[in-house]
């Protein structure tokens, strides 16, 4: 008896402290550290690569910076961490980065099941096949038997097997762990088509030995709203990182850029001026500073600089703004008001 | 903390801090409330964690449909079918590499041992070579390598090598005739079981007489003849009840058939390469073991070299080669998992890989997977101590 | 009559010419049956399929001097018949350092001279405080290595000097190479020595809990794949821990390569306490020496000397077994390799990367092979002597 109340004694002694610290509002703990924690893809050009030198570049990279400058007013203040498709959402829950921009579909189950909130939808793609042009293949539904490489772990496996299902096409897929390896499986003929969100298609297509032999095929057989995530349950934070995002959609819709956002700052447009800081107290209510928005357009920019910077038509990935043209403009991207 | 209870020490005025049987039962005590404490600690952070994340947590998930293909599935599988059944499609993927591995290593094994002892001078070098070089070098980097190099050697499908018009090997893989049975199989069946059994009974029928009287039989082609002869019977009584299903090109790839995936052929040859070169040094170890003057007194009741190794030398180094040869089976049943670096759809791959991250659920996902591996080394082991007693036993 | 007797011993005549010799070495090593001479045959001809080609392939036929990726090539892009080992050349830094900013790799090559330089008095027979020296050099080293690798001065990321200055912070996450690999591998195996020396005495203990978590913590390590273990420190553990505590990715891995490892070098520890004849203990329990002062002074160093082969055919094991690693997305010696491969300037030379990545492994592990058989043999001769 002595023995198993000395037992209970220590286990519950142990769970007393443990369940002592309560949960850390994310950006007072990111505040302290002086830093955000940024979680990334390892190596998707256009979206997040890191240079010889280890610095990091893309659209993703953008969103980050975007909340640093949001925060400190200084874009380096943000330490990127590389994960796998397998680690992503771990690292998210575990606290070990303190939000997700990384090519993350939101779907239902992993808002609602994980415990995570999307923020929004910084980059609407759609899962397409990429394959050698001398197959002489011009659309999916020609696919019937063929061989599909792609990586485990990512919705792209779930939407192949319903489009193939659905078309009562046979096939054979070859799941990958990394990208690298579907792409290298891909190139010595192991498959016949890659499939991945078309934005990877176009980044990858970079890296084969011959881009030109390849094509993407027109169709799209899924809707892939890609976006930054946070931990469910502080919304503070969420909000940080939304409004951070709808800041570089608004600045966009309203002409604001980095190079003219100073000439900007005295405009007499009442939107602009909110969102500038020059009426009105929208940063304080974040928690921030009221020239929050000032940083991010002045350091990262609006979207259209970012998109055409990293993934636009003028860069190796070639990507067209298509359903990620501003509302105005006859694509998806929308920000509420600042007011 | 004494490693010997003995009442040596426990003189009446010996104080119970120091006395070596009391000392024992406090630290036991202190040691099973440290693991217990650190157990609930550890329970408890990954529960909160859970709980305040609001991640689902359970076997629930077994149940739910999969949404994933796999490209080999020994069972029936498709996209509809549940994570319980991809579970198991793994397991038994999983299985088939390491029992043909398993045979193909030990076969590999017993060869490369006996020819790093042979007196022929070029043979034990190659063999020595052979050892030294596949041992020294990395399993997940050989794995890659010949993944790397089927896939560079072989052609695409539509110019793939064709052996006879039924063999094709490509980038795709090794495509060959399928056997499809139709009614009245089952008299082959039978007429197969009923040949084992027989061949078993007469195994112990001849091995009673010749202890008895000395006399020989020829179990082994009698044996062979059962085994081929019956069943053939029982096709030909019920008119070759089965069709061969050929792989035919069609499309972009072959059709029909039986196919063995590059990926399954690079780590089956790796597997059984890699554990062949520890298994064959255990045998060598084996032989050298038994003493020099059990082969003098074979050759002197005049045996052969041949039998002299088989009947000889190779009963006895069996059980210095049996403890070794079990920590190799496991290793390459583990080892196995490395197929995940070549997407070859494994327990690993498929569970603790795409099912994983489908469902968002490490914990339970990681925990099946390690139980699993476990139950299968715990029971190899298990079976391999029997045998090793068993064989054991004849010791005189 | 007389004949002639011939007295005393004739000289010995000279052994038939085709006993001795190049032809009587090969009548007796290589044809000495039909068999032999089949077996002889076809390992000839085994030798004459393999060995021509791969020569031409890695040396006659291989490029060896240039420094793109188009002296690899012939003028239509297609890739030369020879092995490509300007690949190798060029990307040699990433091989050895991983992502190590290419101003600070100094650093590792100064923790990898101090290494060679602090353990070198260990080879000296008669040095004073031997053992008393290698233990301060094994657990001093790790500190300064550590240092070495990781930077003293952590720069606020505003500051400019954190793109410059000589001591600053390198992250885990750009360590990688043969450096990192050598590191997992070292850290690994010295961690797990005390570790194993715990749940070998556990395992042998006479007290049935202390035995029994010692057995389930032996045999659930041992009963599953090191990558099961790796997935799990990598995606798991962050879950055990309280909310707002983590551990970085390497560190991460770190603890499960040494709880995977430490299973192992209980059993090869409990492998030398085997052999401690009773005696021993008996002796110095009649001492009056107490547990801890008994396995201290008298039993671990024999035990510990006995076992030293099996220790370094381990440390062979886990320094192949870090190659996993590059699975979990870290960048080791493969993961490097891997990299490299996929450097969109040199697609299409992943054979050469892993045939270099082959032959160094091969290198490091064969000469440490060999060290262990020579230290066996050293130690065997020592017992025999007695």
């Amino acid at each position: 008896m002595k023995k198993i109340s000395l037992i209970a004694a220590g286990a519950a002694l142990i769970a007393l402290t443990a369940s002592g610290a309560q949960a850390q509002q994310t950006l007072d703990a990111v505040k302290k550290r002086g830093q955000v924690i940024c979680g990334v893809s390892q190596s998707l050009p256009g979206f997040a690569n890191p240079d010889a030198q280890g610095n990091w570049a893309g659209f993703d990279v953008d969103m980050c910076k975007a909340v640093a400058a949001a925060i400190f007013g200084d874009v380096k203040r943000v330490k990127f961490v590389p994960t796998t498709a397998k680690e992503r959402f771990t690292a998210l829950q575990s606290g070990e980065v303190d939000f997700l921009a990384r090519n993350t579909t939101w779907t239902m189950s992993r808002d609602v099941q994980l415990g995570f909130d999307f923020v929004g939808v910084n980059f609407y793609d759609g899962q397409g096949f990429m394959v050698p042009k001398k197959l002489g293949v011009k659309t999916a539904k020609e696919l019937k038997g063929a061989t599909v490489c792609t990586q485990t772990g990512t919705t792209t496996e779930q939407n192949l097997a319903d489009f193939f299902r659905a078309n009562k096409m046979e096939y054979k897929v070859v799941a990958f762990e990394k990208n690298d390896e579907v792409l290298a499986a891909y190139d010595s003929g192991r498959c016949d088509v890659f499939t991945t969100d078309r934005s990877g298609l176009a980044a990858d297509r970079t890296k084969l030995k011959s881009p030109n032999d390849h094509l993407i095929l027109p169709d799209v057989i899924s809707k892939e709203p890609l976006g930054p995530l946070v931990r469910h349950g502080d919304n503070n934070w969420g909000d940080v990182i939304r409004w951070s995002f709808f800041v570089m959609v608004n600045a966009e819709e309203l002409g604001v850029t980095s190079a003219n956002v100073d000439q900007m700052k005295s405009s007499a447009n009442p939107e602009i001026k909110r969102m500038l800081g020059g009426e009105g107290d929208f940063g304080k209510m974040l928690g921030l500073d009221n020239a929050w928005a000032y940083n991010i357009i002045k350091m990262v920019g609006n979207y259209a600089e970012s998109y055409e910077k990293n993934v636009g038509p003028k860069t190796p990935l070639g990507l067209e703004r298509g359903v990620n043209a501003l509302w105005s403009a006859g694509g998806l991207q929308y920000a509420p008001p600042i007011r | 903390m004494a490693v010997d209870v003995r009442d040596a020490g426990s003189a009446p005025s010996t104080p119970i801090w120091l006395d070596a049987r009391y000392r024992a039962i406090f630290f036991q005590i202190a040691l099973l409330v440290a693991v217990l404490a650190f157990g609930a600690y550890i329970f408890h952070n990954t529960y909160d964690n859970l709980q305040r994340r609001g991640i689902a947590s359970g076997f629930a998930f077994l149940g739910s449909t999969a949404g994933f293909d796999i490209i080999m599935h020994l069972i029936p599988y498709q996209a509809s079918s549940s994570f319980g059944q991809a579970l198991l499609v793994g397991l038994l993927n999983t299985m088939v590499v390491a029992i043909v591995g398993v045979i193909g290593a030990t076969l590999l094994g017993f060869t490369v041992g006996v020819a790093r002892l042979s007196r022929n001078w070029i043979v034990a070098r190659i063999a020595a070579v052979y050892i030294e070089v596949i041992r020294n070098i990395p399993l997940l980097l050989q794995i890659i390598f010949w993944y790397q190099l089927l896939g560079k050697s072989t052609p695409g499908p539509r110019n793939s090598i064709s052996l006879a018009g039924l063999f094709f090997l490509s980038n795709r893989g090794l495509y060959m005739p399928a056997p499809v049975t139709e009614d009245g199989f089952w008299l082959t069946v039978a007429a197969f079981i009923a040949a084992v059994v027989g061949s078993v009974v007469l195994a112990r029928w001849s091995k009673k007489r010749q202890e008895a009287t000395g006399q020989q039989f020829p179990v082994v082609l009698t044996s062979l003849g059962l085994i081929l002869g019956l069943p053939l019977l029982g096709l030909l009584v019920m008119g070759v009840p089965f069709h061969w299903n050929y792989a035919v090109l069609q499309g972009f790839n072959f059709e029909g058939g039986m196919v063995l995936i590059p990926e399954f052929i690079s780590l089956t040859f790796a597997l059984v390469l890699y554990t062949g070169a520890f298994i064959g040094e255990n045998v060598r170890a084996g032989i050298m073991a038994v003493s020099h003057g059990q082969t003098e007194a074979a050759y002197a009741v005049g045996l052969r070299p041949g039998p002299t190794l088989r009947l000889v030398v190779i009963p006895q180094a069996m059980r210095v080669i049996i403890p070794p040869l079990t920590s190799q089976y496991l290793n390459l049943t583990k080892n196995s998992s490395l197929a995940t670096a070549i997407a070859y759809p494994d327990l690993v791959a498929v569970f603790a890989g795409t099912v994983l991250n489908q469902t968002g659920q490490a914990v339970e996902c990681i925990a099946i997977t390690m139980a699993v591996y476990l139950t299968t080394s715990l029971s190899t082991s298990t079976f391999m101590n029997w045998f090793n007693r068993k064989m054991a036993l004849t010791e005189r | 009559m007389t004949t002639a007797v011939e007295t005393g011993n004739k000289a010995d005549l000279p052994p038939p010419a085709s006993t001795v010799g190049v032809v009587g070495w090969m009548r007796e090593n290589l044809f000495s049956s039909w068999r032999s001479t089949v077996l002889t045959l076809l390992a000839v001809y085994l030798l004459y399929v393999a060995i021509p080609p791969l020569l031409q392939w890695t040396v006659f036929d291989a490029i060896w001097t240039g420094n793109e990726a188009k002296d690899c090539k012939l003028p239509d892009g297609s890739a030369k018949d020879g092995a490509c080992w300007i690949f190798i050349k060029a990307w040699i830094g990433g091989f050895m350092y991983g992502l190590y900013p290419y101003d600070l790799r100094w650093r590792v090559d100064v923790a990898a001279v101090l290494v060679l330089l602090m353990f070198a008095p260990l080879a000296v027979k008669r040095l004073p405080f031997k053992n008393i020296y290698g233990v301060a050099v094994i657990l001093l080293y790790p500190v300064v290595a550590y240092f070495m690798f990781r930077g003293f001065i952590d720069f606020p990321l505003s500051d400019p000097q954190s793109t410059t200055h000589p001591w600053r912070v390198v992250e885990t996450s750009k360590w990688g190479g043969l450096a990192l690999t050598l590191l997992i591998a070292s850290v690994g195996i010295i961690a797990s020595l005390p570790l194993g020396i715990l749940l070998a005495l556990g395992r042998r203990s006479h007290m049935p809990i202390v035995s029994t978590f010692s057995v389930l913590f032996i045999e659930l390590w041992r009963g599953v794949p090191l990558i099961t273990v790796l997935f799990m420190s990598s995606v798991m553990l962050p879950l055990f821990l309280p909310e707002g505590v983590n551990f970085d990715k390497l560190l991460r891995a770190l603890i499960g390569v040494t709880l995977f490892s430490s299973a192992y070098m209980a059993e090869v520890v409990r492998g030398g306490l085997q052999a401690i004849p009773k005696g021993q203990y008996e002796a110095a329990m009649a001492l009056g020496l107490n547990f801890v002062r008994m396995m201290a002074l008298i039993v671990m160093p024999q035990a510990l000397r006995y076992v030293i082969p099996s220790i370094v055919n381990t440390f062979i094991g886990l320094f192949k077994d870090t190659t996993l690693v590059a699975i979990i997305g870290m960048f080791d010696l493969l993961g490097a390799i891997q990299l490299g491969n996929a450097d969109p300037k040199w697609l299409g030379f992943g054979m050469e990367g892993y045939v270099f990545a082959a032959a160094l492994y091969f290198v490091f592990c064969f000469s440490m092979s060999r060290y262990s058989q020579h230290l066996e043999r050293k130690l065997h001769t020592g017992h025999k002597k007695r």
